[in-house]
């Protein structure tokens, strides 16, 4: 336990050191929605329409490009080795660096949401289930992008293989979070699409930290 | 009770023999020259049961099955979308199980086995994706329908085959991609009936009434038995392929062992 | 606590890469206070070699033990006494020579103070410093520290002596021999066979 919260704030401290790193998460999500109106058409009705759509899929591209980092930077300046070879189940520390990375990355997703469904028109009322439903999905994309960025770990283009290899398992996690956006706007009852998105959130953060764990250490040999 | 006894130890006996038989068996199935030889043996029987029975079934599903009352003979094309669609769903849970059994017990022939099923089963994907569209142009009157969920979980299938494959190719180590991607499919395997139940949830949301569901068609048994029999070809079929491919694969990775040298010796004097 | 005394022993390890065998039939055993230099030319498999000493990859053909135990089986007990460091200096940039330290001390529970270390790794004044700010030597001294902080008994060295001036090399050959006296053991796989053989108490020609 004392090493998972080690591992923890070891990494929170490393992502303030490195603000760069830290705002781009946030920054692809705003600018990956900004683009669909762009694209499509500014009208209030249309925006309402689609508005729950883009920032779900913005916020599904956006945590692909953000972990691409999370095990490469470790594996390249030698931390990777020392970790692995440390007494703590490396699931465990693999799980300490998706927590944490969820915090820098994740919450502000979470945080922004609401602001971006409210410049879409969504109606007031369907946000806190919104942001519920954004709060439940995050966690889950975070540790499907750090499968993804464990599988690539060794490959020097692991970034855009991430998406190929993990957007088709994040399809789960779109249709859910939609359905409960639609559900919530429509005021219809959006329990059911919560729970399973709730249900996948504990199937992958009690498995997920397990293949990206197994993954690295091949990767690492 | 001695009888008992007596039976009891004959049983006890039995199990232990049947226990070292097959991890003498199992520790078999770890040489390359001998698994070559098995899919050998074992290729011809498949390819037998292939022929026969696609044979048998595309005559009984063009000739002697009835015109489907609404489809007409439109519907005869699930005599070879339904199966293909079945096999790339087959081919993708035997590379994920032999790429765990490779995993685990670090056998070198079931991550053989893996990396040959896995471009079978993106090509019988295809099938069924084509076959389907071409089904939708008289069903719906478009060749995709993005409301289908049968059509859409099989593409999710074709990205994970693509998936697989691309980042196996991604490795120089033979070893280091035989292990990571087994992995990636063992995590496929988990997300397959997430994905499959989450298309279907969507696309019953999404329905309207007017979007006919590219269902069979109320089948009768004289439909269904030639569907079963393709069913049972094209998995020998598939069988056939796969030994063929596993043979080529143990043959790439032992090129330089003695028994294949001498292998080819044999074939060419 | 454990089972068996502190030896670290190969049986006929076998190391292929890229389809040719590097070595076949390694066999050696190392107990308390032993010190085996590996040595050898370039691409002779000495990393490798250090790396399934340590672990972290796995032979082709044999396998090593920690007190008797299989090395990538180690409980957690036995895995907390080896201390691996690679070219890889394992350093956080962003962080100070401090707070890699620190770090490394925590993650195997010490808590002794550091001056004393600082001072003889002569890193005392840049202590504070980010180590994207140190020159090679100084980045590669404070590895050696990280290592050190762990108190191993099983020391697996790749080339300690890269980018390390003579005082810097001598220090650590001083360890070495400090290491083995307190009966630790250790293995260095090194170029620079010179510097470092007289800690030496067996040798590995690969």
């Amino acid at each position: 336990m004392d090493i998972f919260i080690l591992i923890l704030l070891r990494d929170l401290r490393l992502s303030f050191r490195r603000w760069n790193e830290l705002a781009m998460p946030l920054l692809f999500f705003i600018i990956i929605a900004s683009l669909f109106p762009l694209a499509s058409s500014p009208e209030i009705s249309q925006l309402r329409d689609y508005g729950g759509a883009v920032i779900w899929i913005s916020a599904l591209l956006s945590s692909l490009l953000a972990l691409d980092g999370l095990f490469r930077v470790d594996a390249q300046d030698g931390s990777m080795e020392q970790l692995i070879l440390s007494p703590t189940p490396l699931g465990v520390i693999v799980l300490a660096k998706i927590i944490a990375h969820w915090i820098v990355s994740g919450v502000p997703l979470v945080i922004a949401s609401p602001l971006l469904a409210l410049s879409f028109y969504l109606p007031l009322e369907a946000l806190p289930v919104f942001i519920l439903a954004i709060a439940l999905a995050t966690p889950i994309l975070s540790v499907l992008a750090a499968i993804g960025a464990a599988l690539t770990v060794s490959l020097r283009g692991g970034g855009a293989l991430i998406g190929l290899l993990m957007l088709p398992m994040m399809v789960p996690v779109l249709i859910f979070g939609t359905w409960a956006t639609d559900a919530a706007v429509q005021g219809e009852n959006p329990i059911g699409a919560l729970l399973l998105l709730a249900s996948l959130a504990i199937l992958s953060i009690s498995l997920g930290p397990l293949a990206a764990a197994g993954a690295v250490k091949v990767a690492m040999e | 009770m001695a009888f008992i006894r007596h039976n009891l130890v004959r049983i006890v006996n039995t199990i232990s023999v049947l226990n070292t038989n097959f991890w003498r068996w199992f520790h078999q199935l770890a040489s390359p020259p001998h698994v070559f030889a098995l899919a050998g043996r074992v290729c011809p029987w498949f390819a037998g049961l292939a022929i026969i029975f696609l044979v048998a079934g595309t005559y009984g599903g063009l000739v002697l099955a009835p015109a489907d009352y609404l489809q007409g003979d439109g519907f005869r094309i699930i005599y070879v979308h339904v199966p293909s669609a079945y096999l790339g769903m087959l081919a993708y849970m035997v590379m994920a199980s032999s790429a765990a059994i490779g995993f685990i017990w670090r056998m070198k022939m079931a991550h053989g086995l893996a990396v040959s099923a896995a471009p079978l089963g993106a090509w019988f994907t295809v099938l069924a994706l084509v076959t389907g569209g071409i089904w939708g142009k008289p069903m719906w009157g478009t060749y995709w329908q993005w409301a289908d969920a049968r059509l859409m979980s099989e593409l999710m299938l074709l990205f994970l085959f693509l998936g697989y494959m691309v980042l196996r190719a991604s490795f120089d180590d033979r070893d280091k991609a035989d292990r990571i991607s087994a992995i990636l499919a063992v995590v496929g395997v988990i997300n397959i009936p997430i994905i499959h139940y989450s298309v279907e949830w969507w696309s019953t949301l999404h329905q309207g009434p007017t979007i006919a569901k590219l269902d069979e068609p109320s089948i009768t048994m004289d439909m269904l038995i030639p569907l079963l029999i393709m069913i049972i070809g094209f998995t020998a079929f598939f069988g056939w392929l796969l030994c063929k491919r596993l043979q080529g694969e143990i043959l790439k990775r032992e090129r330089q062992t003695r028994w294949v040298d001498g292998l080819i010796k044999g074939r060419t004097a | 606590m454990f089972n068996e005394a502190a030896s670290l022993k190969t049986k006929s390890l076998e190391v292929w890469r890229g389809g040719l065998c590097l070595f076949e039939g390694l066999d050696f055993t190392l107990e308390s206070g032993q010190v085996a230099i590996v040595s050898g030319a370039n691409g002779c498999g000495k990393t490798t070699l250090l790396r399934i000493l340590s672990g972290m990859n796995q032979a082709a053909g044999g396998y090593v033990t920690w007190r008797g135990e299989k090395i990538h089986r180690l409980n957690a007990e036995s895995q907390a006494e080896i201390a691996y460091q690679g070219h890889l200096d394992g350093l956080k940039k962003e962080f100070t020579v401090l707070e890699n330290l620190r770090f490394y001390q925590a993650m195997s529970n010490q808590k002794k103070p550091l001056e004393s270390l600082l001072e003889e790794l002569r890193l005392g004044p840049y202590q504070n410093r980010q180590v994207r700010y140190l020159s090679a030597g100084q980045r590669r001294r404070a590895a050696l520290g990280c290592m050190r902080v762990k108190t191993a008994k099983l020391w697996l060295l790749d080339e300690p002596l890269t980018n390390l001036d003579t005082k810097g090399a001598s220090l650590i050959s001083s360890w070495i021999s400090e290491h083995a006296k307190s009966g630790g053991i250790a293995v260095v796989a090194t170029h620079q066979r010179e510097s470092l053989i007289q800690t030496a108490t067996i040798e590995i020609e690969l």
